[in-house]
Order: C-alpha cells, then structure tokens, then sequence
C-alpha cells in the first residue's frame, strides 16, 4: 500500500472514530466481533423452504420453473448424455457442447451419443452450449450456486447461450445459509486472513434463471448478456 | 457530472411538459409498486427482515472501523488491493493509475452508481481510455451521452422508439435500413455488439452491493448478466465501492439480499447475485488476475454521528423513488446529479453541499411513503426536514422557499400538476386524492394558511416550527 493511501486509511478510520465519539475499539470489543466474524449466526431465515423433503424438492422445481428455467429428470448417470442431446434437438441447437472439466461430468459415456460433438474446458467465443455441475441449489428461491475452481471455469456459465447444468437431487437444500455452510465444511482451508479460515473460492455465482433485461420499457426479455436458456438435469440420487 | 440541482424548479417544469417523458414514466410506475408488492405479499417475514437489516447496518455503523478495516486484511490475504479514497478526486486517480499500469485501451463497465458519482466515464476519456457501459440501460444512456435518471433502471425515462433511434445512429457497421421488429430486436443487436468488447476490454469495472468483512468478497447483483462477464473476463477487475457497503458475514449478505430484489424489482431473487474475491487462483482457467478494491469515502464518514448517519443504511434499491409521487411526476433527471428521489433528496445535499442541492429536500410532499416502503427504514422526510432547518439557519433559501415550501409550493400552485403526481401516489395521497375535485381551491400552500397541516409522518408541524424558528430568531 502506498504511503499516501495509508495516511487515507487512517484519517477515514479517524473521522468514523470521531463521529461514534470514542477511540479505537478496546480490545475485548474487537475480539468480540472477530468470534462473530467466525461463529457467522445465522438471522432470521424464511420458514418457506422447512418443509418435508418432497415438498422442499417440489418448491425448488417451481421456483426455477417460475423463474424460466426448465428442468429434466435422470433415473441414473448414464442417461445424462441422451439428456442433453435430446434437449438440443429439441431446441434446434447445433449438437456441440463445452463441459466442465469436473471428473463428474467429463466421466459421464458422452461417447455413446456420437453425434454430439463434446469439448473440455473453459468457454471460448464461439462456444453455444456448456454443460457444467451445480455445487448446491436452494428451495427458497430456486437460485443454484457455482463456486469457481480448476474444474469449474465461471465463463462456462456465464458466455454460452444456453447453459445445462447437472444438479444431483441430494444437493437441494433449503435456504442459502445451508450452502454457505456446505462450502465452509467442503472447502475451508488455513488462512491468514481475519477469521483464519478460507473456504470462499475466487467467484460464487448464485444463478436464478436465464439472463433478462427490463430496461426497454419496463419489459422482461429473456437473454440479455448470459444464457437464454438454464437447462437443468436433476439427477435423481436420493432414495424416495 | 455536470450539477443541475440548484434548477430543480425548472427542470421539474420541463419534465412536466416533455410528453415522451412523461409515456415513458408512466411505464414504470404501476410496474415496480405492483411487481414489489406481490413479492412483499408472498413473503410473512419480510416486516422481520428489515427489522433485522435496520439493526443489522446500524451495528455496522457502530463499528464501521472495525469492519472496514478487517475487510481490507481479508481482501488482502486473499492477494487483492484495497484503496483507501478519501475524495472522488482520489478514486478517479487510483482508477486511472490501474489502468494505465496495465496499457489498458478499453474498459467495460458493469452498472455502478458510484462510477456515476465520480464521473468516471469522462475522467477515462480524457486519459485516452475507452469506457464502454455494459448494463443495457447504461449502454443506451452512454450512447445519447445522458446520465442516468433512475438508480436502478438507468433508462426508465426513454421509450422503444429512442433506443431505435440511437442504434440505427451508433451501430454504422449494420444495414442501416434494419428493422426492429421487437424489443428482442434491440436486445438481440446491443448483445453481439456488446460481447465483442466484452471479449476485448483490458480492464473491467463494476460497482458493489456489499463488501463482506468475513471473506473479503464484493458482491454484485444483476439480471442481465453484464457484470459477470465485466469482471471474469478482462486482465484487470476494478471494484468501486463505498465505505458502507460493509457487512460481517454472508450470512447477513443473505439478510440484505432478502430484502434488496423484492424492494427493488419486486423479484424474490435477482437473476445473477455474484461473489468475488480475489485475483485468479492456480490452477484457474478463467478470472482477472488483478483485483483492486476503490473503497470511496467522499463525504460520507462525515455522516457518522450525525442526524444523516441513519441514510447510510440505505441499500440503493429505488424502493423510496418508484413510491414518491414527486419523482413519479417529474422523472430523475430534474433533481440534477446522481442520486434522485427522496434517497437523493437527503444523500445529494450530503455529498455536493446544501449550497448546491439545498432545494432537493423541498422536493417531497412529506407523505412518508418513501420510509413506509424502504426496507432499511430509514425515516426520509425526517432526514428531508433536518436539511430545510439547515437551510433555514443558513439562510440559503430565497423567501418563498424560507416558508417550506421550495419546490413543493410549484406544486401546490399548479393543480394539474398536483393532481398527476397525487394520482402516482395511488392512494398514498389520500386525502388530496379524495377531495380531488376541490383540489383547485385547496392549494397545498392554501393549505397552510388556513391553519390545515400537512399530514407529515412525525415531528412538529410547520407552523410550530416556524414560530420555534422565528423565536429563535432564525427565520
Ligand atoms: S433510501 Fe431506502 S428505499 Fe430508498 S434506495 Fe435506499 S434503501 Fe432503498
């Protein structure tokens, strides 16, 4: 840090000092805050999405529904594939993909689709399609978490046109706080930040639907800078 | 930004008579009032939630230090840069200086009100860097070189046919004889345009929602998709943001973001809701590999402990503005600078002096709607009357507006005028609403005289005030 921005950083922390009318805060009040910082309670959370579990399941599949996005089911990994062909095919889309290159997805027999053509990798330009896993999705709203990583590039979800994402029905919870924790205990590591816990990947994108716009007057169109289409293939990994 | 606040009478005037303005504001009043509605309806708690919102940015401000600089360290650790910006002089030259360090050419920007308030986009022209606005509502202002008339629908005072207009004027590479069938039309054109400097910007820029101390993360809210693609794909992620964007954790992010979309859009949840921190990581296929924070003070540490402290809570939802029959009827841009509505009635005056924006606050009609609907509660016409005692004990105000009454009064006087903005009200306006038909003779000013109070939300009213005032020997 420059030595001018210092002098900023103090004298802004000095005016707010100034304004609450006390100095820097004792020692016992910080740690205080710290401990809140690790602890991170939980506030109020909608009853909305404490539901039994097929309702929970139920309230997911509208709100992505509600919010335009469209699902389909599969009894079993194998059959991911022929999903996504067969989704293609019926919107005219050219059949070439890009995949994460998450081992779950890039294992899947895309070779027994021959006819689609199935790249790795980050999304380029020209890519239209990409086919990427989803960490974790939420009841409440229908919004689906993608932290980024070596297997999870974010342009896949954010470049293409249309964005099929495969979400295992085992990861739908109920509200957002759920998915926080998820990744705390998934991904935390040692850090040398403030809370001494890292676990927050470079970009987490809570996705809720296709791109959309309102700014010509006032009117929702699909598919603005993002996705069109959120194709979703809820794989069905959960005993009834 | 050019400052037209100290015009405010004029400019409402002009928007009252500007018949495009007017279709195109009509447009957006029953959308975002009914659309926030509903999604309120549907939610019990939502009265809860900004209960908790209101204590939670007020526990904030109470150890905003705290926050402020525990965020830093945590963007730090994860291998960012925080600057500390005193002034919007000092954010435009930190801007400036990250750019050129890295040669940049071309700059996307994703929707930020705080790149409005430095005026960033003229600031980058003039150091030979192209801003490109990425937000389809920014990129067509950007293009008729106009600012901004709504915080979160930057275009809201335009129609179809002048978005045609700029686009057959600006897209030169296209037949020009094109025709625009549909919005989707014009949607589909500013998306191939826009994605070719997406893919070419060195540096991209976008504004916060929130900063979280517990992860050093800024966030980003959007439905377009814009931002994302501003910030993942260029060398460069520039984030501008002020001071109180802070929040601890995520899990009070999620408190906020609760109540931000069904406030602002009416949407339960916004399309794209983005989490960054820090530059790439190995391993990482994609990402900026440099992230610098601009952490804007610009006047608002001075709010602390001060009668206006309370308007830092505010979450830029636009709530207060699609519920105010002033801005309903005259539009954002007769308030003159950045901020419009009753949030920019008591922000502006704030951060530009009273001098420049002392009518602002005059611009209510103190039905308490704004606070009714905002959902961090902030008590706007409060905060509006706090400025007109300032005004008064500075004796800014010309005689007319001396009285209270300032732009209100132009109002009052022009029953026409009165009775499209109490309309907009829908029902907030009750009482004018309901003596519709005697409005002409009961002038709002009228009102006053005859010993009538304005129904205003709390306090003292008017004429006690001014007796109070005139004791004092102020007025
Ligand atoms: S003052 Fe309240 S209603 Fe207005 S923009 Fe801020 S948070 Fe929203």
């Amino acid at each position: 840090m420059a030595g001018a921005e210092t002098d900023a950083r103090s004298r802004m922390l000095g005016r707010i000092r100034r304004g609450l009318k006390r100095g820097p805060l004792p020692e016992s009040v910080a740690s205080g805050l710290t401990e809140r910082l690790k602890s991170h309670p939980r506030n109020l959370i909608p009853a909305r999405s404490r539901i039994p579990r097929a309702e929970q399941l139920a309230l997911w599949k509208a709100n992505i529904v509600k919010e335009h996005g469209t699902v389909a089911e599969a009894a079993s990994e194998a059959e991911i594939p022929g999903l996504v062909a067969d989704y293609l095919a019926s919107q005219n889309i050219p059949p070439v993909v890009r995949i994460a290159p998450d081992p779950s997805i890039a294992a899947l027999p895309w070779g027994e689709r021959p006819l689609l053509s199935v790249a790795v990798g980050r999304a380029e330009a020209q890519d239209t399609v990409s086919v990427t896993p989803c960490f974790a999705a939420v009841a409440e709203t229908g919004t689906m978490f993608f932290p980024s990583g070596p297997h999870h590039p974010t342009t896949l979800n954010i470049m293409p046109e249309t964005q099929i994402v495969v979400l295992r029905q085992s990861r739908i919870v109920g509200a957002y706080e759920e998915v926080w924790d998820l990744l705390r205990r998934e991904q935390g590591s040692v850090w040398d930040g403030p809370t001494g816990t890292r676990f927050m990947p470079r970009n987490v994108m809570l996705v809720t639907g296709p791109s959309r716009t309102a700014d010509i007057e006032q009117t929702i169109e699909l598919g603005a800078h993002g996705p069109r289409r959120v194709h979703v293939i809820l794989l069905k990994d959960e005993q009834p | 930004m050019h400052i037209t606040s100290p015009a405010f009478k004029q400019n409402a005037r002009h928007a009252l008579a500007d018949a495009n303005l007017q279709r195109a504001l009509s447009n957006a009043r029953t959308g975002f009032v009914e659309k926030r509605a509903r999604a309120v309806a549907a939610l019990p708690e939502f009265e809860a939630l900004r209960e908790e919102g209101r204590d939670l940015k007020n526990h904030v401000l109470a150890h905003l230090d705290f926050y402020l600089d525990t965020y830093a360290k945590a963007v730090e650790a994860n291998g960012g840069t925080v600057h500390w910006c005193e002034t919007a002089d000092d954010a435009r030259r930190a801007v400036v200086e990250i750019c050129r360090a890295v040669g940049a050419r071309t700059v996307t920007k994703g929707k930020s009100m705080i790149g409005e308030e430095l005026g960033i986009n003229e600031h980058l022209e003039t150091a030979g860097i192209a801003p490109i606005e990425t937000d389809l509502g920014e990129y067509i202002i950007q293009l008729r070189k106009e600012p901004p008339s709504h915080i979160i629908a930057p275009a809201i005072h335009l129609n179809r046919e002048d978005w045609i207009e700029a686009f057959r004027e600006k897209h030169t590479a296209l037949p020009a004889d094109r025709a625009f069938a549909e919005r989707k039309t014009l949607i589909d054109e500013a998306r191939s345009v826009l994605r070719s400097r997406f893919l070419a910007a060195d540096v991209g820029i976008t504004g916060a929602n929130m900063l979280i101390a517990e992860t050093g993360s800024s966030v980003i809210v959007t439905n377009e998709g814009n931002g994302d693609l501003t910030q993942t794909l260029p060398k460069v992620h520039i984030v501008l943001a002020s001071v109180e964007k802070v929040v601890p954790t995520l899990e009070d992010a999620c408190t906020i973001l609760r109540l931000l979309a069904r406030s602002a859009t009416g949407q339960d949840f916004s399309t794209y809701t983005t989490f960054s921190t820090g530059p790439r990581r190995a391993g990482d296929l994609d990402g900026p590999g440099e992230y610098h924070v601009i952490l804007l003070d610009n006047g608002r540490t001075s709010m602390i402990g001060t009668e206006f402290q309370e308007m830092l809570r505010c979450i830029r939802c636009a709530a207060c503005m699609n519920h105010c029959p002033v801005y309903g009827a005259v539009g954002g841009h007769a308030y003159g600078w950045v901020y419009p509505g009753p949030m920019g009635s008591v922000l502006t005056p704030s951060l530009i002096g009273v001098d420049k924006a002392g009518h602002l606050p005059n611009a209510s009609t103190f039905c308490g709607r704004c606070e009714s609907v905002c959902p961090m509660k902030i008590p706007l016409p409060k905060m509006m009357r706090h400025w007109r005692e300032r005004e008064f004990e500075r004796h800014l105000s010309p005689s007319a507006a001396r009285f209270g009454l300032g732009a209100w009064a132009w109002f009052a006087k022009r029953p026409w005028a009165y009775r499209l903005a109490a309309r907009l009200g829908a029902g907030v306006l009750g009482i004018a609403g309901r003596k519709r038909g005697r409005l002409g003779a009961l002038p709002l000013a009228g009102g006053w005289t005859d010993g009538r109070d304005m129904p205003t939300p709390e306090g003292e009213t008017f004429q006690a005030r001014y007796a109070r005032l005139k004791k004092q020997g102020l007025v």
